[in-house]
């Protein structure tokens, strides 16, 4: 995890808060780094994370992992991270019997309109189990990311109802955490994932949204970070309720400052 | 803010009938002004449309609605299909919550559960069975969210029993004013063309568009009462904590934006976007 990061969210691993969707998205640029972080931040938690990855194989995610201090496959390992890994299994569902069921089962629908597999799959992965209360602090679910599965096929209806039950088990009623990611493609056209995007948005606690810089590449400047806080607007609450944050991926870390102020040029 | 573009709404007024609020009325307008605000949002009946976005979230002010109806004696019934009843209920005293109805469709709203505990007929079912009531007092019905339901439903056979439900017990049909039903709906303007939009609002009554700047919160009142001019209204407010409502003068004239005619948003237009021609800070 990167710990400027936590401290512009103003959470640790300790402290985090429960019940909560946090909403990654990018734009122009790359938002992997932020799922690193959360997988990171969950795991040092001490939480039961159920990962849906359908972007990047377990090796992948793997090294990345190692280089922020946690290993997946000892978190495998000792039952605390279930791991579901799209690219591999998008390949098995076309080999088992039809009834079987398979959480990416709509790969073999004409028309995919339920996710409802998927779901079962993540409830059945995070649901309690004798002697986990003692072990591990909540659960989390983790998914990178959600606009591949409109590129698959299905809609973003179909998509908002899946995010609306994982919602309901793993943040409502078992009092965990989830985080999904979501590009913007940029493409106004795109009306399934623009409703997708506005439709989490809405249902999310925090929005991380990482943006190239509309300039192009720059060597120290490797993007901007909005965040948003999202909830009752009361005015007790800090006045910002929004920041944008400048940033800079390195080997191990992620740097981030004031628009403008990057350590290149002062 | 984000960005400080396209973060928060400007308030804009749709032209002829404007009334603004100014910022030392505004002041004036404080005391006792809380109460005003509600009931003029509530005084027509039938449909309320709550248009909020991703940087003005509209739920507290629902719930401040919700907390004035319940307060003067009316039975509330709650569509809730975004959140669940816990959290819905939360900062409701126990005088609100004993008059609070809650329809649950946000567990499992498609059944997936097979447990039998779905409400028959789903939430249209349940928004017909209330539209055939009778029976004596005002009831209010709380739509959390409208969109939800938009994205789940046919435009046309939700416009079609809101359209009946906001007409329930009205004074053509010989109901006292205090007997109309009204209905209270939030939607999310980001999700939704502006085909289902306007017919939205060719059917509400009255009109709340969620807008602010400099982290403050407008709310952008348009009302149509029969054979008058609609009129608007701008109020700058915060949300307390138990759902009171407390009124501010607004941010500086001079940070407020220019008034621009009312355009829908259109879907392909997601909130959090920059505008075109922002230049963010290179170095």
């Amino acid at each position: 995890m990167f710990p400027e990061l936590n401290h512009l969210l103003n959470t640790t691993p300790d402290r985090a808060a429960q019940g909560k969707l946090t909403l990654l998205c990018d734009a122009k640029t790359d938002g992997s780094f932020l799922v690193h972080h959360f997988l990171s931040f969950y795991l040092k938690a001490n939480c039961k994370v159920c990962f849906v990855a359908l972007i990047q194989s377990f090796s992948h995610y793997n090294i990345v992992g190692q280089k922020l201090g946690v290993s997946l496959t000892a978190a495998r390992e000792r039952g605390q991270l279930v791991f579901l890994e799209g690219l591999k299994s998008s390949v098995d569902v076309f080999f088992r019997a039809q009834e079987e069921p398979h959480p990416l089962q709509f790969l073999r629908e004409a028309s995919a309109q339920s996710l409802q597999p998927l779901y079962e799959f993540v409830r059945e992965a995070l649901k309690p189990v004798d002697g986990d209360e003692a072990v591990w602090r909540y659960p989390v679910l983790l998914v990178d990311d959600l606009s591949v599965l409109l590129s698959l096929g299905v809609g973003a209806v179909a998509v908002l109802d899946f995010v609306q039950y994982c919602r309901a088990t793993v943040c409502w009623e078992l009092k965990g955490n989830m985080v999904a990611l979501v590009h913007d493609s940029g493409d106004a056209e795109d009306e399934e994932n623009d409703m997708l995007l506005n439709g989490l948005s809405h249902q999310s606690h925090l929005i991380l949204r990482a943006e190239g810089l509309a300039t192009g590449f720059c060597k120290d400047v490797h993007g901007q970070l909005r965040i948003l806080w999202r909830g009752p607007s009361q005015p007790t609450a800090q006045q910002d309720r929004s920041v944008t944050y400048q940033y800079k991926i390195q080997d191990k870390n992620v740097s981030f400052f004031a628009r403008g102020m990057s350590p290149a040029v002062l | 803010m984000v960005g400080g573009i396209r973060t928060a709404r400007p308030c804009h007024p749709r032209g002829a009938g404007l009334l603004s609020v100014t910022q030392s009325e505004g002041a004036r307008a404080v005391a006792g002004g809380e109460p005003k605000m509600l009931e003029s949002v509530l005084a027509l009946g039938g449909l309320v449309l709550l248009r909020d976005c991703v940087e003005r979230e509209g739920r507290s002010l629902l719930k401040a609605l919700i907390k004035k109806s319940a307060l003067c004696g009316e039975q509330v019934h709650i569509l809730g299909c975004e959140v669940s009843e816990e959290e819905f209920r939360e900062g409701f005293d126990s005088d609100v919550n004993s008059r609070l109805i809650y329809h649950d469709f946000f567990r499992d709203p498609l059944s997936w559960s097979k447990t039998g505990e779905a409400l028959p007929g789903g939430p249209l079912g349940v928004l017909r069975t209330m539209g055939s009531r009778t029976g004596p007092g005002r009831v209010t019905i709380a739509l959390d969210s409208l969109s939800w339901l938009l994205l789940h439903l046919p435009c046309t056979t939700l416009c079609q029993t809101l359209h009946a439900l906001s007409h329930q017990g009205s004074c053509s049909d010989g109901h006292p004013p205090e007997d109309q039903m009204r209905v209270l709906g939030l939607v999310h303007e980001e999700l939704h063309g502006p085909g289902p939009m306007g017919a939205l609002s060719s059917l509400a009554q009255t009109e709340v568009t969620l807008g602010g700047v400099l982290g403050q919160t407008s709310a952008h009142i348009l009302c149509r009462r029969p054979q008058q001019r609609p009129s608007h209204q701008t109020q700058w407010f915060s949300i307390l904590p138990d759902f009171s409502l407390d009124l501010q003068g607004g941010p500086p004239l001079e940070s407020q934006p220019h008034p621009v005619p009312h355009t829908s948003s259109t879907a392909g237009s997601p909130a959090f976007r920059a505008k075109p021609g922002f230049q963010p800070y290179l170095l």
